[in-house]
Order: structure tokens, then sequence, then C-alpha cells
């Protein structure tokens, strides 16, 4: 239906008319919110609404306060901070990991894919507080079980820590790099790899000469998701993080809770603006990876 | 037939079939062992500890075992042994500080019992068993002699005649160590340790000394906690005990489901306890109102999408990837903003005199806000898996049905829409799953009727500090989830998850 046939009846145009009118409503529901957002941003006073200045565009009604105030915050900086050390170290452990056990996924005989499958999804279907309730528990006092045993506690603790909050990102990041990779790795040709072994390369050259610039797209977009999924992350690390770990999403969501202040307005422009960034760069990474497949983009 | 060399084919494939399966579990395993040490084993820890008591047999052991003999459906209190045994372990206890927690654990069972156990743990020193130690002490100096004490408590011999007492000493001397950093053999034993000795003696046991125990007047313990609380010669405090002494227990399972282990089994919570079964239906309810809200919005949207041209379909995918793209703090700060009394969207209607200055709406902090805030946030979940199957669904079909004489409702209702049901089935499911168990936009959106129930688990982690009630309602949760997940793989199959379009 790529437009009104000259034969439509009236009942056919208005209901033609009526599901776009509909269509673009949804779609207006779906990204006003987020554009409302940015004006309000840098509005010169310290309310949530457009004051009669700004409606009149009054240059007096805008201002960048709430962005200074941001970027000079020492709360907010080290928010951000911590979010940029923890989101990387997570997405490396994630993708790494996640990239060779997708490869070893996406081999034809694998014994029991379908259960390793699904405990390796499973950090995606569990609900976020119920891990987070899981970890909490775990992390505090860490513990090998023995079976007919008991169990053996580790004298040390995970909660509060750097390292826990990294391990929990990274297993909540892994899904995402397994669905990605495998679904790159559906598109490769096989005999790739047995023609370059065939010419004498060795496993670990064939690996990184041959079928990693295939899959990269796959990989890299998988990394995306894994860092986002960091990167935007409250729950788990309001329970496993301490005062010391406190993310960006974290000081959003107790500056939401607690006294709701403009400066998260302007942070929540400059994450728009994130986003959009990597919107395109996952709208390229998919386009590059068809065309090399030898699919034509759609 | 043979192979190149020499070996049967047979064998020779089969070797290196196992060989490619044992490289492909070694690409695995890494990742498989990171899975399992970092998420799987802290989600059977809480499942464990939804179950797990062992905190009144760690705090009151000697209690416990003493309580073995006891009636609990006897309508009177526990004999003298249960008191004397519950003096050694209060005693203890408020030195290691346990009874506070002990109180508070089993307060969730029985609303006082917290408060009974702090006045105990003040009270049980100033108890009047003193008039043992005196006496022991009177009759000859040894008795008051540490390193005397320890002595004694080597000598096997002793230690086999005076029961109570070697058991009572020891974790004296253990508690001596670990909580006041002392040498039990410096220490003169305190008063329970004397009643313990008092106790074996009474039952005929030799002692080291012997003591003329005739001059000595016994102390009643059991009055001695009543003078403390008349709570302690209640039977129903001691049915709680007793009820919750095992180590593994039904208790927190139970209270989820606002039931409660009574005098005569399972039975109902009065009715202003009942809290969680209604928290249940509301997270099922609102969980449902958002999945049918997306439904709504979604259906269109990806019909919309499916049947553009593919230039037009990939901008407008834009609008439906950036809200999926943004982060969900940003989206539910938009609604919070929006939503406010004195927010955008009452703004609005007040200028275009929809409703009056003073009649503003409240959608903020009650149900309404939750459902608009994660209508919005899901939306997208429910339009990429629409998308992905009417896509499949050939154009042709519609006007074949047209051509043969159908309306166009007809031609939809019959052939189109029974096409698409698969996309709706995967959308709803993965909307629900994601629903049911949301915790940060209800928490900030919610007010106090729009919430779910993770928002119960995590009050109980944080605030109530009652975990094993917190592991029990979230294993009640995850269970739902895993049984969704499993319609999610058999109708859809988990390798078919679409990410971003």
């Amino acid at each position: 239906m790529s437009g009104l046939p000259p034969y439509a009846t009236k009942a056919q145009t208005l209901r033609y008319y009526g599901l776009r009118t509909l269509c673009g409503l949804i779609f207006f529901f779906l990204i006003a919110p987020i554009i409302v957002i940015i004006p309000l941003s840098f509005n010169a006073q310290d309310f949530f609404t457009f004051t009669p200045e700004m409606l009149s565009l009054n240059p007096d009604g805008f201002s960048t306060k709430h962005y200074e105030d941001f970027f000079s915050n020492s709360d907010w900086q080290l928010a951000v901070r911590n979010s940029l050390k923890i989101a990387p170290v997570a997405t490396l452990i994630s993708v790494s990991l996640g990239t060779l056990a997708a490869i070893g996924l996406s081999q034809s005989h694998v014994p029991f894919r379908r259960a390793i499958m699904a405990i390796l999804i499973s950090p995606m279907i569990v609900p976020l507080i119920i891990s987070a309730t899981g970890m909490y528990f775990f992390y505090s006092n860490p513990y090998i079980p023995i079976p007919f045993y008991g169990k053996i506690e580790l004298p040390f603790t995970l909660t509060g820590t750097y390292l826990g909050v990294v391990l929990a990102h990274a297993a909540l990041g892994i899904p995402f790099v397994i669905i990605t990779v495998t679904a790159t790795l559906v598109g490769f040709d096989n005999s790739l790899t047995r023609a370059a072994a065939n010419m004498g390369a060795g496993p670990v050259t064939t690996f990184f000469r041959v079928q990693m610039p295939l899959i990269l797209p796959g990989v890299v977009s998988g990394g995306l998701f894994a860092f986002i999924t960091s990167f935007d992350e409250v729950v788990v690390v309001l329970f496993v993080g301490s005062a010391g770990q406190k993310t960006l999403p974290w000081q959003m969501f107790t500056g939401l809770r607690e006294q709701i202040s403009p400066t998260i307005l302007a942070v929540a422009t400059i994450l728009i603006g994130i986003s959009i960034l990597l919107l395109f760069t996952l709208e390229i990474l998919r386009r590059r990876s068809e065309r090399l497949r030898g699919m034509s983009p759609s | 037939m043979l192979a190149a060399d020499g070996r049967p084919l047979k064998a020779s494939l089969n070797r290196a079939l196992r060989r490619q399966k044992i490289r492909a579990l070694f690409l695995i395993a890494p990742l498989l062992i990171f899975i399992l040490v970092s998420f799987v084993m802290p989600i059977f820890d809480m499942l464990l500890r939804s179950v797990e008591n062992q905190i009144v047999g760690n705090t009151l052991p000697r209690t416990v075992v003493a309580l073995q003999d006891w009636d609990e459906n006897a309508d009177t209190a526990p004999d003298e042994v249960v008191f004397a045994a519950l003096y050694t372990d209060i005693a203890l206890a408020a030195e290691y500080k346990t009874h506070t927690r002990l109180g508070s654990r089993l307060n969730y069972e029985m609303t006082g019992i917290s408060s009974l156990f702090r006045k105990t743990g003040r009270a049980v020193g100033r108890f009047e068993t003193d008039v043992y130690t005196e006496a022991f002490q009177a009759a000859d100096p040894a008795y008051a002699d540490p390193a005397q004490w320890a002595g004694w408590m080597q000598d096997d011999n002793i230690r086999a005649a005076l029961p109570q007492t070697t058991n009572t000493y020891d974790a004296w001397a253990q508690m001596i160590v670990e909580e006041e950093n002392d040498i039990p053999a410096e220490e003169e034993p305190w008063d329970f340790v004397y009643t313990a000795l008092y106790a074996d003696a009474a039952g005929g046991a030799a002692l080291p000394i012997s003591v003329d125990l005739s001059a000595i007047e016994p102390v009643s313990l059991q009055a001695s906690f009543a003078e403390i609380d008349e709570d302690w010669i209640d039977p129903d405090v001691w049915q709680t005990i007793k009820a919750f002494s095992p180590s593994y227990t039904d208790g927190y399972f139970l209270n989820a489901v606002d039931l409660l282990r009574g005098a005569d089994g399972v039975e109902q919570r009065p009715e202003n306890e009942r809290l969680y079964i209604g928290q249940f239906i509301n997270t099922f309810v609102m969980s449902l109102s958002i999945m049918g809200m997306c439904v709504l919005l979604g259906y269109p949207i990806a019909w919309l999408l499916a049947n553009l041209p593919a230039r037009s379909a990939n901008l407008l995918m834009i609008l439906v990837l950036l809200p999926f793209w943004t982060s969900l703090l940003v989206r539910t700060s938009a609604w919070k903003v929006l939503l406010q009394q004195q927010g955008v969207i009452n703004d609005l209607l007040v200028w275009m005199r929809i409703i009056a200055d003073d009649g503003r709406l409240t959608m903020i902090n009650n149900q309404t806000g939750t459902i608009i805030a994660m209508t919005h946030i899901l939306l997208p979940f429910m339009i990429l898996p629409l998308y992905s199957v009417m896509k499949t669904i050939p154009p042709s079909y519609l006007r074949a049905a047209k051509s043969l004489g159908a309306t166009d409702w007809t031609a939809f209702w019959r052939v189109y829409f029974p096409q698409s049901v698969p996309g709706i089935g995967a959308g709803c499911i993965l909307v629900f799953i994601l629903s049911i168990g949301y915790y940060i936009t209800p928490e900030l959106v919610g007010g106090t009727k729009g919430v779910f129930i993770s928002n119960r688990i995590a009050f109980h982690i944080s605030s109530s500090l009652n975990w094993g009630l917190a592991a029990a309602l979230g294993t009640i949760l995850l269970t739902v989830v895993m049984v969704l997940y499993w319609m999610y793989d058999k109708i859809v199959g988990i390798d078919n998850v679409k990410l971003g379009g």
C-alpha cells in the first residue's frame, strides 16, 4: 500500500488517512517525551515546564546553567568517571568471552546446544531485580559449593567493590553479544576457514585474519549493546555497588527519587545525543555487514 | 571401508566428530563457567535463602534441643529444663549481639518477639543466679579459680561426669576468646556456667570437689524469665520458636502468599496483614494493561512500517529505535517531568481550557503514571517482533482476498490478522516478561499504588532487611518468568530474538 489507488471509495480514503493520523499520533507519543527534554534543559529557571519567556523565544528565558552545573558538580563528574571506568571493562569481558563462545556455539555439532544457549541468554530474561537480589546475597559472601559436603566460604567480599560491579555488568551484557555474534555467524561461510587452513594458516591466524574481519560488525554491535547495558544499568549497581561505585544512572535515579534537580534534564539531553550517535553507528555497521556477506542492504 | 590412514572410515569419522565437539565445548567453556559463577550461582543462592532458616538453631542451639521434648499442643509453657537452656543461649547471644537479629527474624512470624528478645538480652545478666556462684565459691575457693576450671575442663572424666557444665563452659570459653579477646584460663566463669554446674550436681553428678547442695536455695529460671516479660510463659511464643527451629522453613513462602503457620497448621493471615497476594495481582493486572496498550499502539505502527516502501519505512524506523536506544532513566525522567501537576501536559491542558487550573490531573505517583511510562518504554519491544513477522506476509494475499470479493475488513481479519498472530504472541510475551519484573520506572513514577512486586523485593532487601521474604517473593516471580520464557522459547525460539531490527 504505497499510495491510495485512484479508484478508492470515500470510506477507503477516510480509513487511509485515519490510519496515517493514528500512526502519526503514536509516533508522536514515542518521540515527543524525548524531544521535549531538550529545550527544557535550557530553561533559565529551575522549573520543569516551559516559562512564558521560553514560549515567546526570549533569549533571557534560556541558559546553559544546568549544563554548567553538570560539568562543575563533583557528584556528577564522579558518576561520569565511574560509569566510564565500569562500562568499558565489563564490555571487554563480555565481548571477548562472548565471541569465543558464539563461535563455539555455531559449529555444527555442539552437545547440549539448547541448554547452553538457554543458560547464556538467561541474564537477559531474568528480571533485573532478581539478578540484583541474588548477586547481592552471593557477592557479599561468595562460596564454593561442594556437593554432599557443604560450602567453602571465600575470605573476601565482592559487594561494594569495583570488581563486583564489573563482573555483574559483564554477565548482564553477555546475552547481547551471544545473540548478535551468532546471528552474524549464521551467514559465515565455513569453507573460508577451511581454505585458510588448507593454505597453511594455524587456527589463531585463521581466526584473526579471516574470521574476525568478517564477523567484526556483529562483534562491534554486540559490544555496543553490552556497553549500553552496563552504561544504563541501575538496579544491579544499586545493590552490588557502594557509594564509591556510584554511576551516572545511579546518580540520576537518586536525583529523581529524592529531589529532582533540573541538572538531570541537561544530563538526559547529553545522553540522548549519545544514543543518536549509537543508533547511527549501529545502522552503518548493519549495512556494512550485509554488504560484506553479499546481501543487498534493505 | 578404510580411510587414507588405514583405519576404518567410520571410526575415523567418529573421532573427527568427537574432536570437533570437544573443540566447540572448549570455546564455550570459559563463558559458561563465567556465567555459572557470576550469575547462576547467585540465583541459586537466592533460591536457597528463601527456605533457609538456620538462625534459630544457631542462636539458640540448646533451647532447640531441649524443646524437642515439649509438646507444642499442650497449653502450658515448657518446663525448667528448657528455660535453663534458654538462659545459657540468651546470655551467650547477648554477648555476641545476635539475640536482636533472631528477635527481628521471629518478629516476622509473631509481632512483639523482637522487643521481647531485646528486653531479655538486657535483663539476662541481672538474674539471681549469682547465688549459685557464691555458694560454690564459698564451699571451696577452687571454684573461683579460672586456672582450676580450665584444668577440670580438660579432664575427660570430669567432662563425662558433668555434661551440661562442659557444654556451657566450652561455649563460654569460645565466647571469651572471640568477643572479649581474653584467655579463658584467666577469667572467672560467668553465672550461667555455675548454674549449669548446679543443674548437673542436682541431677546427681559427682562434682570435682563435693559441695553440700542442700544449703543452696534453687532459683526458678522460668519465674525469672516471666518476671522480665509475661510473654515467656505464653505457649504461643514457644510454639513460634519451636515451629521455626528446623534449618529449613516454608515460612517465607507462606508469608509471601499471605499465609502463616499458626497453632493448627497453615492459616490465612489477619486481614490487615495481607499484602502480597494483592501486590501480585496488582503486578499482573498492570503488566497485562501495559501489554494490551502495547498491542493496541504497536500493531498499527508495525503494519505501517511493513507496508511502506523500504526507504520511508527505514526513516520511520528511526523513530521507533531512538526511544529503544535512549537511556531508561532519560525516558523515565521525561515522563516524570511531563506528568507532574505543574508539568507540561497539565499546563497544555489548562492552556487549551480542557481542564481548570485548580482541577489539574494527577497522572503521576499512581497506576496511570506507571502504565503510561512503561507503555512508552516497552512499545519498541512490541513493534520490532511484530514488524519482523509482518514483513514476511506477502501483500499479494490481501490483494487475492480482495479480488475474490472480500471487503477490506474481511480481508484483513480473515487473511492478514491470523498470519500476524505469531508476532503478537512473541511481542506480548516479551513485553509481559519485561514488565512483570520492572523496578526502576514504577519506583520513580508509581508512588505507592503503582508499584510492582519487584519494589516490595527491593524494600525487603534494603529497608526491612527481611531477606528471606525477599528471596521467597523473588523465587515466585522468577518461576512465573521462567514459565513465560519457556513458552517464548517454544513459540519463537531463543535463537530468533532480534535486537533492534
